[in-house]
């Protein structure tokens, strides 16, 4: 009961320090926000320029920011593998 | 799936419905630079493209690419999307910096050359994911891998 207890206490100080941290945020579409600075404009302006891609958002997700997407799909390829092993546990070795 | 749930009238109408599909998530993939689409939503058109015909013709079916289809399938999507990042560090770039590959004129139009790659390793790793997962969930007991 006290592992109960002293596990509720910190989950309610890390909840109390979040909140706090989420306080201090810009609002949703705040203009002066210091990502919509300069990183926005930036995309906005030269994302055709640069990448010769009229879609904003696909040069974003695959030019500025492809290191992320790069994640993205091995998550899924290494979760597909997982699965392989998961289901196919059990069952017997042979039938893999 | 050994047992299908086809019909005679779903067995006709899944192959007018399929070159479509499949025409669909080519069509999404390739017209990511001007509109909504890219690599996840192709992937998973075509996925369940593929899964359609499994799901009506069940082991019947000639379109089966399997388990270990789709895992290599998968990894050879994420294996190019790689090859493209590592591939400028011979032109000296960074890493994933299509700029300074010597296939167009431009640099900005080497970038859009090497989004629609990327895209397309995008697209086999989520249809490769689909077709597994597919796959081995509907998969009966002690059915085996052909």
């Amino acid at each position: 009961m006290n592992i109960r207890i002293a596990s509720a206490l910190v989950l309610a100080l890390i909840a109390i320090a979040f909140i706090c941290a989420a306080l201090d945020l810009p609002p949703a579409g705040d203009h002066q926000a210091p990502a919509a600075q300069h990183v926005s404009p930036r995309y906005i302006e030269m994302a055709y320029q640069e990448t010769a891609t009229r879609n904003m958002v696909c040069a974003v997700l695959a030019d500025y920011r492809s290191f992320d997407t790069l994640g993205e799909i091995l998550v899924i390829v290494i979760a597909g593998i997982a699965i392989v092993y998961i289901v196919g546990i059990s069952r017997p070795a042979d039938e893999i | 799936m050994r047992k299908s749930f086809g019909s005679i009238i779903l067995n006709v109408a899944f192959r007018h419905l399929t070159p479509f599909l499949m025409l669909y998530g080519v069509y999404v993939l390739v017209h990511g630079h001007y509109g909504p689409g890219g690599g996840f939503q192709a992937g998973a058109l075509l996925g369940l493209a593929v899964v359609l015909v499994q799901m009506v013709q069940g082991t019947r079916a000639e379109w089966r690419i399997g388990v270990s289809g789709g895992i290599i399938l998968a990894c050879l999507g994420a294996l190019i999307y790689l090859a493209i990042g590592l591939a400028p560090f011979i032109w000296g770039g960074n890493f994933l910096d299509y700029g300074v590959l010597p296939i167009a004129a431009t640099p900005a139009e080497a970038r859009a050359l090497g989004i629609l790659g990327i895209e397309t390793g995008v697209t086999m790793g989520v249809m490769g994911v689909i077709i597994v997962m597919f796959d081995l969930l509907t998969r009966d007991n002690g059915e085996r891998e052909e």
